[in-house]
């Protein structure tokens, strides 16, 4: 039984592959099984969330993708709603069974689908929140690389 | 530059590694002018933390110059001196927003690691490994500060580095002791530790108008100044029944707050990765004593690190006593501006903590001193730019 893919199982249901748009869900709350969104290598349905501290209208431009999203293009599906208590929004995305994810992904994150979405989940929060991904210190070796 | 970094079990060395760089708009580097030893390192240095690997630069507790900004960065300019918070925190997260700083969402670049061991991401802290950033410490000439907007503050002039450094680490974890412990006036406040931040947990709860504070540690020299500069009451457990004086000082009711500011507790024992990876825990004696000894519906304020699991906690006396049991990494963004003006009126003194000043390329012998409580050392501070060699 999917929390998430049963709330977002209609609203996805007229949604084409590889739409270059999240459909907003208003007030379709639904108690979720314990455990939590976001939880590693969940089976159901494989969402993954990340609560973002803006309006749903700040998280979808005009209902466009972050950019961070948008680069696995029609490989995952995208889905958000209202978080309770004023925290924003929920931002949910999973791989879209059978469709490979882009390589630029899998270059960064290895070949785990779930965890290329998580990244990219992560960094749409960070770019709302602070207006940029946070980047690690580069190490010695990758600075020798780059010059 | 220049940078101590670890380099094995109980080993560190000051060795060339590349300058840091900007990174991301919000960022900053500062020239270190002094930067603190801290109980926090110490398991890092034993190798007991996961994670930790050779040339990873310490250090933690710092304050110096701004020398370069990002684009983004709106309240500092190069040539500002600053004293910088610990921990990494973005100012614009829901936790952040709430008061939480070092709950932020957004403060660690690898936030797997963190997720995987506690459940959810932690942010960062400077002089860590991957697990809270992997961001390079400021044991070195220079140290990048990621939202240097939120996380680094003007040192008023009046405040002189050797007492603004305090407000990096020790002054706000003690600050915010008292705080999220509740102490209130009239309180008895007990706490476990008389390090930096034992110490200024203390006087926080003095200033926030506890009644009595009672100091446990077994190292006379840092007793002695518990006594002096925080005008605290002190217990020696080897010469008194911990738990036997605090019921006798207060009446047989037990200390309303009790904080533990001690970490884990250290046999010596170098132990295998087996261990280390899959959770030999740790024994936590003084939280122990802690909850035993607080009274019926008090709170008890857990400061010290704690990498995973420890052994025999007494949930029992928890449920038992309707305790409160607290615990973080300190907020250093909510308090440091307020810290730094009490150090500006003289109500916070914290120059005495550093008993020990020397040059990066004695950090060794600062870090041996620091560990083994040797010569009366309460933190060993060290300044790049003093002369390497005498
Ligand atoms: N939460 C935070 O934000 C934060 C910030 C800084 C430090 N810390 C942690 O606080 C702890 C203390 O830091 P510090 O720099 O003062 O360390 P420190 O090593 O200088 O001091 C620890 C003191 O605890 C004493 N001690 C050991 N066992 C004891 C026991 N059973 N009962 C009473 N005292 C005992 C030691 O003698 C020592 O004086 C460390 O674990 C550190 O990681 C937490
Ligand atoms: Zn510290
Ligand atoms: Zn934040």
């Amino acid at each position: 039984m999917g929390r998430i893919a049963t709330v977002a199982g209609s609203a996805l249901a007229g949604a084409a592959v590889g739409a270059v748009s999240g459909r907003v869900l208003r007030g379709r709350t639904r108690r979720r099984p314990a455990g939590g969104p976001g939880v590693r290598g969940n089976p159901a349905g494989g969402w993954q969330v990340v609560t973002v501290d803006r309006a749903p209208g700040t998280v979808l431009p005009g209902g466009r993708w972050p950019e961070p999203l948008r680069r696995l293009g029609g490989a995952i599906q995208v889905e958000v709603r209202p978080a309770p208590g004023c925290r924003g929004t929920e931002l949910a995305a999973r791989p879209r069974p059978g469709v490979p994810l882009p390589g630029l992904a899998a270059h960064v994150v290895g070949d785990d689908p779930a965890r290329a979405v998580r990244a990219a989940l992560r960094q749409a929060k960070q770019l709302a929140e602070t207006g940029e991904v946070l980047r690690a210190d580069r190490t010695p070796m990758d600075r020798g690389r780059a010059g | 530059m220049r940078a101590l970094c670890w380099t094995g079990v109980d080993q560190v060395a000051v060795r060339q590694v590349p300058d840091p760089e900007l990174r991301n708009g919000h960022d900053a580097i500062v020239r270190v002018r002094q930067s603190a030893t801290c109980g926090g390192d110490l398991p890092l240095l034993a190798g007991r933390t996961p994670y930790v690997s050779v040339g990873d630069v310490l250090g933690h507790e710092f304050l110096g110059d701004v020398v370069e900004v990002g684009p983004e960065v709106r309240r500092h300019r190069v040539g500002d001196r600053v004293v910088v918070s610990a921990s990494v925190a973005c100012g614009t997260c829901w936790y952040c927003q709430g008061g939480l700083p070092s709950c932020c969402d957004n403060g660690n670049p690898e936030p797997e690691v963190g997720e995987a061991t506690y459940g959810h991401p932690v942010p960062g802290v400077f002089g860590r490994p991957r697990a809270t950033g992997g961001f390079a410490g400021s044991h070195a000439e220079f140290v990048r500060v990621p939202y240097a907007d939120v996380g680094a503050f003007g040192v008023p002039d009046t405040v002189s580095d050797d007492r603004a450094l305090f407000a990096s680490d020790a002054a706000p974890a003690g600050w915010m002791a008292a705080d999220v412990g509740g102490v209130r006036p009239g309180d008895v406040v007990a706490v476990w530790g008389a390090g930096a931040v034992g110490q200024l947990t203390a006087r926080a709860a003095g200033l926030l108008g506890a009644d009595r504070v009672i100091v446990v540690d077994d190292q006379d020299d840092r007793l002695r100044m518990a006594e002096r500069h925080s005008d605290a009451e002190t217990i020696d457990p080897r010469h008194a029944d911990v738990p036997a004086e605090l019921r006798e000082r207060t009446g047989g009711r037990g200390p309303d707050v009790c904080v533990e500011a001690v970490g884990p507790a250290w046999d010596g024992r170098i132990r295998s990765l087996a261990e280390r990876f899959t959770g030999a825990a740790e024994r936590p004696p003084a939280v122990r004593e802690a909850v035993h000894a607080c009274r019926k519906g008090g709170t008890v304020v857990v400061l010290g690190e704690f990498d995973g699991h420890v052994d025999a906690f007494p949930l029992g006396a928890v449920s038992a006593k309707g305790l409160s049991v607290r615990g973080a990494r300190q907020h250093g963004q909510n308090y440091v501006p307020m810290l730094l003006e009490r150090m500006a009126r003289g109500e916070l003194r914290t120059e005495h903590l550093a008993t020990h000043r020397m040059p990066l390329e004695q950090g060794a012998h600062g870090y041996a001193l620091f560990r083994d409580r040797r010569d009366g050392c309460v933190r060993t501070v060290l300044s790049p730019d003093l002369p390497a060699a005498p």
